[in-house]
């Protein structure tokens, strides 16, 4: 594993799966009495978030705080920032005060990379959220959770998500959540498929490693899990599609639909979920649709990427685990 | 810790003397725990869990009640972890009662520095208030680094610095030994 996690296309296989049996053990802490583990003891971590986020930083911070660390919280909002300081000045300002890891969530696409390569810091850095890129968290919470249900939650130790047929509907066009599911999910050995009008979907998807279709109901069928996501209003500048009630009969979740899918599968949302419009309020609240279970999952992958990249001297390597044997 | 490799490893315990040794051990158990009543045995991971199963077993077997068991994985408690890239993590599995006002006996294959047991030890505080803690290891081998002993010991194995102890156990390794090697011409100081 790297240093820093900034893209999920960084991972390989191994890495995500070491990941994904870490976040196992770490799942079994919420359930102790004493919630906190010793391991990032003396480390601080400073959540660095420039957008607006409330449950990626509340879950980071949580993460942070079972895991024993001394952690700073950085909105841009009230802060130099808003005064008009630049990411350099902002970074070299973290660093001088001795920070190992750097949580950071940007409005703009590859600022992350920009923080994690430039020399400015030598701190860990860790993507929240970057534009439109990339979101390595929430593909890896995301995973998870279809590993738990789909395989197994101590069936699925070791294993990827080779052969299970993913669905992600919606937005893909500004979702960094979709880009980084599909990276991470290829990984893993998952199929997916993009479903969304022609107008939402990326210029370039032919490369990336999915399939696109505009039919919902013709892919619900094969489906194991579903994901739904948001129509990310604030990021459309644009007439993308003609109403949202028009949007909502083609390509919204409602219990007809989930009817379609096989038995087994789950439905997925990296929420927040606007009811009505892509997820209607009887999918959202019957017991295969995730949401909860992701945020509670979201909080035990986050402890197992702050302790594989600051638990030790350098990063976890994956052969680790053979090699102590 | 491993000596497969230097090709001179001996056989100090084979699979029928480590039956008769975790027999005796449990008797012990018994007898000091007055009835072993309120034991639970936790496992350290890897070998340690084993034993903490056959022990459960042989204690059963002896008492005639269900006997608590489970593992205790100690690597986020590890003084050493800062000096290593990070551990893959073990199972943690305490028994459903959890261990509040019992007797808590650790079991480890070898007991060498006593590093693992005090972070055992520490990783126990943050799961609850046992009534009592003992240690039961399969090998001793002497060289202690901090003030520790344990309660049941298997087997007393002198040994100098420039030997490694390897214990297999058929659920991991296919068979049950104790195996004394010498460390290969490597810097002294590991682990």
């Amino acid at each position: 594993m790297m240093r820093h996690l900034i893209s999920a296309a960084d991972l390989t296989r191994d890495d995500a799966v070491l990941i994904l049996d870490t976040a196992e053990e770490m799942a079994r802490v919420a359930d102790r009495p004493i919630k906190k583990l010793p391991a990032l003891r003396g480390r601080t971590v400073v959540n660095l978030f420039f957008e607006d986020s409330t449950r990626t930083r509340i879950s980071f911070e949580a993460a942070e705080k079972r895991l024993s660390a001394d952690v700073i919280n950085f909105a841009a909002k009230g802060s130099s920032v808003s005064k008009g300081e630049s990411l350099k000045d902002t970074a070299q300002t973290l660093e001088a005060m001795g920070v190992d890891a750097v949580v950071i969530r940007h409005g703009a696409s590859g600022a992350p990379y920009r923080l994690a390569t430039s020399g400015w810091i030598d701190a860990s850095v860790i993507n929240a959220g970057d534009g439109t890129h990339q979101h390595p968290t929430q593909a890896l919470l995301d995973a998870f959770t279809m590993r738990r249900r789909l395989v197994g939650r101590d069936a699925g130790l070791g294993q990827d998500l080779a052969g299970k047929n993913v669905t992600i509907v919606g937005d893909i066009l500004h979702s960094r959540v979709a880009r980084s599911n599909v990276d991470l999910l290829h990984t893993l050995g998952a199929e997916v498929t993009l479903v969304a009008p022609p107008t939402l979907v990326p210029v370039g998807v032919e490369h990336w490693p999915c399939e696109v279709s505009y039919d919902l109901d013709r892919v619900l069928p094969k489906s194991d899990a579903v994901m739904m996501l948001r129509v990310q209003r604030e990021r459309m500048n644009a007439a993308f599609f003609p109403t949202e009630r028009e949007y909502s009969r083609r390509y919204g979740l409602d219990g007809d639909r989930m009817a379609k899918m096989p038995e087994h599968a789950v439905v997925m949302h990296p929420g927040p979920m606007v009811r009505g419009m892509e997820i209607t309020a009887e999918v959202a609240d019957s017991d295969r649709c995730t949401v909860v279970e992701q945020v509670a999952n979201g909080v035990s992958i986050r402890m197992a990427v702050l302790y594989l990249l600051l638990g030790g001297n350098e990063p976890a390597v994956t052969h680790s685990r053979t090699e102590e044997k | 810790m491993d000596s497969q490799d230097s090709g001179v490893a001996r056989p100090v315990l084979e699979g029928p003397d480590i039956a008769r040794v975790l027999t005796r051990i449990a008797h012990e158990i018994v007898e000091r725990a007055k009835g072993a009543e309120d034991v639970v045995l936790l496992g350290i991971p890897t070998r340690g869990v084993f034993l903490g199963r056959r022990l459960a077993a042989k204690l059963e077997e002896i008492t005639g009640r269900k006997i608590p068991v489970g593992s205790l994985d100690i690597t986020m408690y590890r003084d050493d972890l800062r000096m290593h890239p990070p551990r893959a993590l073990a199972r943690t599995d305490i028994p459903g009662d959890g261990i509040d006002g019992r007797l808590v006996v650790l079991v480890d294959d070898v007991l060498f520095s006593g590093r693992t047991i005090r972070a055992a030890l520490d990783a126990l505080n943050d799961i609850g208030r046992p009534r009592a803690v003992q240690l039961a290891v399969l090998v001793d081998r002497g060289h202690r680094e901090l003030p520790i002993r344990a309660d049941y010991v298997g087997k007393n194995l002198p040994t100098s610095l420039r030997e490694t102890v390897k214990v297999q156990l058929a659920e991991e390794d296919g068979r049950d030994a104790v195996l004394l090697g010498a460390k290969p011409t490597a810097p002294a100081g590991e682990r």
